[in-house]
């Protein structure tokens, strides 16, 4: 499988969608579709995340690919399907601005990735605190662009941390991009360089959780 | 080197020239630090042009910087578009619902008149303003959101990196438009007074695409856009990446590159190779708890990697600086400046960096 995952994330990366679905189904003939996708897709969208914290991969492929992905994936593994990883109760949610693309991309990666979780939308502090509780989320994503919306997440995070102890908060986005410390400061658990991040964060988690 | 104490358009435009002025130029680009300043909310110091007019001049007596900076905030530009912007108490004003909800509404679309345009008529009110009270002796920078830049506001970025890959056709009808509407902007506001043009262009960053898309779009638009602007600009990446493209960037004729912290500054200023003068890369959201001796280091740093030889406006990396960022860091900046931003800059060859990257 190791020799597929590097032509895969070129064709992804040149759009090459014909021979990105070409590789996906070689992938398949050897693996069962979640093991195809955690031995070809997984790693393979690890590395785009990489390339673009190094700067040799735009975001605008990362987007894509993370689009393209999730598109094959949910052909062979639909939401329903049993293989899907449902566990732990998992959403992500734009924070008070407007910005989407960062949520997109990672929810994108997410599910190319396996995991079935909430889609929030963009919401404020107060719904969004009251969305966690009802739905008894167990690991939460935050994305933001703006920096006042990233500096809201520490008012998320100590409500949470009170009202739904043992919840996992992990936030992304440009502010803690440029301030290492910001995902400490405003009390998250870890935080995401890329999407790609974003999973092997949740799958440690859910390690942990077990 | 010029020892002779100069005005800040002169030291500006020295700067540009490639030549050494008295010292290096500082352009903070401050504007909700304005709203502070007068005592208003942000909403409310928007609305009229003599509050802004106010704030900057309070703002550049008190920071010591060599620009004004009458930006009010970018979703004013697609507020003429029919789009509307949603105020925030502590933070710039955002872009509210999308004004393009479907790609085919790109087939009838048609760019706005400036003249129409109340939000937009205010920022010429204030840069009419400014330019009474400071004439040519502080540049004023205007700005315009780059044609291919602005469908992020217009239409959402996903939607708008989808049409790019997958609907060349509209993507060139909106380019037109976007085009047409950024030029008769830009121009507005070189008529009004302002001294040059900021044409933010985040989009064009490497981080956003790739450069081989770049030579395909964002760069094409930039010609076809800067080359009917009637003054100087300075092309803005917004903190983005643009090491890899600052040749093809200087290729459609812009005279300043805003560039990113993500990037060194002397490899930087080694590729503009005196081709265009750098604008940067100070770290705008790490700025916010920097300590005065923290200031201090960072503005030498970045004048000791690329302030010889002219070509450095040092400022933030980003095109503005948050309001979160309190007076005492600024005006440790301007301190900095007064200090270690004096030509020759002979220090330079004597300093270790006590903390290189």
């Amino acid at each position: 499988m190791n020799e597929l995952i590097t032509p895969f994330r070129l064709s992804l990366e040149t759009l090459d969608r014909v021979q990105a679905d070409k590789l996906f189904q070689q992938a398949l003939t050897q693996y069962s579709p979640i093991q195809a996708v955690e031995k070809l897709v997984v790693p393979a969208l690890e590395q785009i995340g990489v390339a673009w914290e190094e700067g040799s991969v735009a975001l605008s492929q990362v987007y894509m690919s993370g689009r393209f992905c999730e598109e094959l994936v949910e052909r062979v593994l639909p939401p329903s399907d049993p293989d899907r990883k449902h566990q732990p109760r998992s959403a992500i949610v734009v924070l008070s601005d407007y910005h989407m693309l960062g949520k997109r991309i990672v929810y994108s990666v997410m599910r190319a990735s396996g995991f079935e979780l909430f889609d929030y939308g963009r919401m404020d502090v107060d719904e969004l605190v009251q969305r966690v509780l009802d739905d008894r989320l167990r690991v939460l994503l935050i994305s933001v662009l703006m920096l006042p919306s990233a500096l809201k997440v520490k008012e998320v995070c100590a409500r949470l941390r009170v009202a739904a102890p043992g919840i996992r908060i992990a936030v992304g986005g440009a502010p803690f991009l440029f301030d290492a410390q910001l995902w400490q400061e405003v009390g998250a658990d870890a935080m995401g360089h890329s999407a790609a991040d974003a999973v092997s964060l949740v799958q440690r988690w859910m390690e942990e959780m077990q | 080197m010029n020892t002779i104490a100069m005005n800040s358009m002169q030291r500006t435009l020295t700067a540009l020239g490639q030549q050494e002025p008295d010292r290096v130029p500082l352009f903070l680009l401050t504007t909700l630090h304005g709203s502070r300043e007068v005592g208003l909310p942000i909403q409310e110091y928007f609305s009229r042009a003599e509050n802004v007019i106010e704030g900057q001049m309070r703002l550049l007596r008190k920071y010591r910087g060599d620009c004004l900076y009458p930006f009010f905030y970018a979703s004013i530009e697609t507020e003429a578009w029919g789009g509307d912007t949603v105020f925030l108490p502590d933070g710039p004003p955002l872009c509210g619902a999308p004004v393009i909800q479907r790609p085919e509404d790109i087939d009838s679309l048609q760019p706005p008149s400036v003249a129409d345009a109340a939000g937009l008529g205010r920022v010429l009110d204030s840069i009419r303003g400014l330019k009474a009270k400071v004439g040519d002796t502080v540049p004023i920078i205007g700005v315009a959101i780059s044609p291919f830049s602005l469908p992020v506001m217009q239409m959402g970025f996903d939607h708008y990196i989808e049409l790019i890959y997958e609907q060349p056709e509209r993507f060139e009808r909106l380019m037109q438009a976007n085009i047409d509407f950024c030029v008769e902007w830009s121009n507005a506001q070189l008529a009004a007074g302002a001294t040059a043009i900021c044409y933010f262009d985040p989009v064009s960053s490497t981080t956003n695409i790739p450069r081989e898309l770049y030579l395909k779009t964002g760069q094409q638009v930039a010609k076809r856009a800067i080359s009917r602007i009637k003054g100087p600009t300075a092309t803005h990446l917004a903190s983005g990446r643009g090491l890899p493209i600052i040749g093809d960037i200087a290729d459609t004729g812009t005279a300043v590159v805003g560039v990113s912290v993500l990037e060194d500054l002397a490899e930087l200023k080694a590729a503009a190779n005196r081709r265009v003068s750098l604008l940067g890369n100070l770290n705008g959201i790490e700025m916010r708890h920097w300590t005065a001796a923290q200031a201090e280091l960072e503005v030498k740093r970045a004048i000791a990697k690329a302030g010889r030889g002219g070509g450095l406006l040092l400022g933030d990396n980003h095109g503005e600086i948050p309001c979160q960022v309190p007076d005492e860091v600024l005006l440790a900046i301007g301190d900095a400046v007064e200090r270690w931003g004096r030509y020759p800059l002979d220090w330079v060859d004597d300093w270790t960096d006590p903390k290189p990257a």
